[in-house]
């Protein structure tokens, strides 16, 4: 059986669980709009005030959201003993990690896809570089987080307060990535400066990072 | 009748989790195509020996030989573990969580016989067709439909941990007409209960476990067997 099956089977059972319970995109879509709404009633910026702080509120209000939905990715694993089965099943580990990262991914850009929009109207944003590459610098962002993310959940998750270890571990280590992102976003936005390098760097630490993580996760999913 | 080859050994294993010792150097031999109904009192042990057999964890000391290796993680396709837990995704159907767990197997590590999710879901006397989620599964029902997750690439070793508690007596009996066919059909049976008297039916030897360690193994001839073997064998831990 190839690889691909076996990352579409467990990729096909999370988007079936989650089409179920909706546990994680009501979480995050609920979430993410709060903070975004929040920050434009608070702040009440100019249209150019709002070109330098949207990428930042942006990439804050997903960083946020997305670590609700992460510390569910593994918590639903653990109920009924169902991860269990997961490590007797003589497939790879890191299929199950890709799985997850994938299902992660398109959980996140759902949530882009409906606060995008409202992000636009709040912030009265229009951007004065290549807007076009929003749709480079946004998966890229998006793929950063998820990886780290779900991989320190399964990190965490056999420790106590696992819900309040994933963002203390999460986001520093994703420190470097939300710079990009940020960077890049403003870059878009306000046409002062080329996002090439933060993009690249972004590109850089996606690679490095999926990599790393799909190295070591059947460590991590059989350590006891 | 010479004695059949061993499906597992136990070599001194011990399993410390901090202080406590969960098994003390258990030295023990389970002969293949068996079942053997381990008891004892909480805390004696059983499960943390299934899950070292399971390859869930690892033993602190000692070695596991489990099908003629050392290496669990080269036979985990021919190990069907049932946990205290079902095991099963509350939100999917039983069809679909068997159906999940089936596309996690490589075709060609399974048997022959093995069945599909339909065919195991029946076996246990489950409806396939169910399109109930198994979260509301009665208790029964549910053990049933991990069973049949377990069952479906027709496993040589069973490792089934108190796979009766909680479930009704008509559960139970078909569980154990399930299991009786895995037994005649010279699959290993290793199964943790409190309850001896409703498991003896299946039982070729009483494993007995205290504080860690295997005190007893009480064999029994079987008719239906047709042949064998009566021994007690002193403890070796």
């Amino acid at each position: 059986m190839s690889y691909a099956r076996i990352v579409w089977a467990h990729l096909q059972k999370d988007l079936r669980l989650e089409w179920r319970s909706k546990d994680a995109i009501n979480g995050m879509l609920f979430f993410s709009l709060l903070v975004v709404v929040l920050f434009s009633f608070a702040f009440d910026p100019t249209m150019a005030v709002s070109r330098q702080i949207a990428g930042g509120i942006l990439w804050v209000a997903l960083l946020f959201a997305s670590t609700t939905a992460l510390n569910q990715t593994w918590t639903r694993e653990l109920r009924h003993q169902v991860l269990d089965a997961q490590r007797m099943a003589p497939s790879p580990a890191s299929a199950l990690f890709l799985a997850k990262v994938l299902a992660n991914f398109l959980f996140v850009t759902m949530i882009q896809v409906v606060l995008g929009p409202l992000f636009i109207i709040f912030y009265n944003l229009h951007a004065l570089g290549q807007g076009w590459l929003m749709a480079l610098v946004l998966p890229l962002g998006t793929l950063a987080l998820v990886v780290n993310g779900t991989f320190f959940a399964a990190l965490s998750l056999r420790t106590r307060n696992r819900e309040m270890l994933l963002p203390l571990i999460l986001f520093p280590v994703s420190i470097p990535a939300l710079l990009a992102m940020v960077q890049s976003t403003t870059g878009i936005l306000t046409g002062e400066f080329d996002p090439g390098l933060w993009m690249r760097m972004l590109a850089g630490y996606d690679i490095i990072f999926l990599t790393l993580c799909l190295l070591l996760f059947e460590t991590i999913l059989n350590a006891e | 009748m010479p004695p059949a080859a061993n499906a597992i050994e136990l070599h001194e294993v011990s399993k410390l989790y901090g202080a406590f010792a969960a098994l003390r150097k258990v030295t023990a031999e389970f002969r293949a195509g068996l079942s053997y109904v381990i008891l004892g009192p909480n805390g004696a042990g059983k499960s943390t020996l299934l899950r070292n057999l399971a390859g869930l964890t690892r033993p602190s000391f000692g070695t596991v030989t489990l099908l003629g290796t050392v290496e669990i993680a080269a036979v985990r396709s021919r190990i069907g573990y049932l946990g205290h837990d079902s095991m099963l995704y509350d939100e999917l159907t039983a069809l679909e969580n068997l159906r999940y767990s089936a596309r996690l197997y490589e075709e060609e590590s399974l048997p022959a016989g093995r069945w599909t999710p339909e065919q195991s879901l029946e076996v246990v006397g489950l409806d396939p067709g169910l399109d109930r989620p198994v979260g509301k599964f009665s208790q029964g029902m549910r053990q049933r439909a991990s069973l049949a997750r377990v069952l479906m690439a027709r496993p040589e070793l069973l490792l089934l941990d108190e796979p009766f508690s909680n479930v009704d007596l008509a559960s139970s009996a078909q569980m154990l007409r399930v299991l009786n066919q895995m037994r005649a059909a010279g699959n290993t049976i290793l199964l943790t209960t409190h309850q001896p008297d409703l498991a003896r039916p299946i039982a070729d030897c009483f494993c007995t476990m205290q504080e860690g360690q295997i005190v007893s193994m009480e064999y029994f001839e079987r008719a239906d067997r047709g042949a064998a073997f009566h021994a007690s064998e002193e403890p070796r831990a």
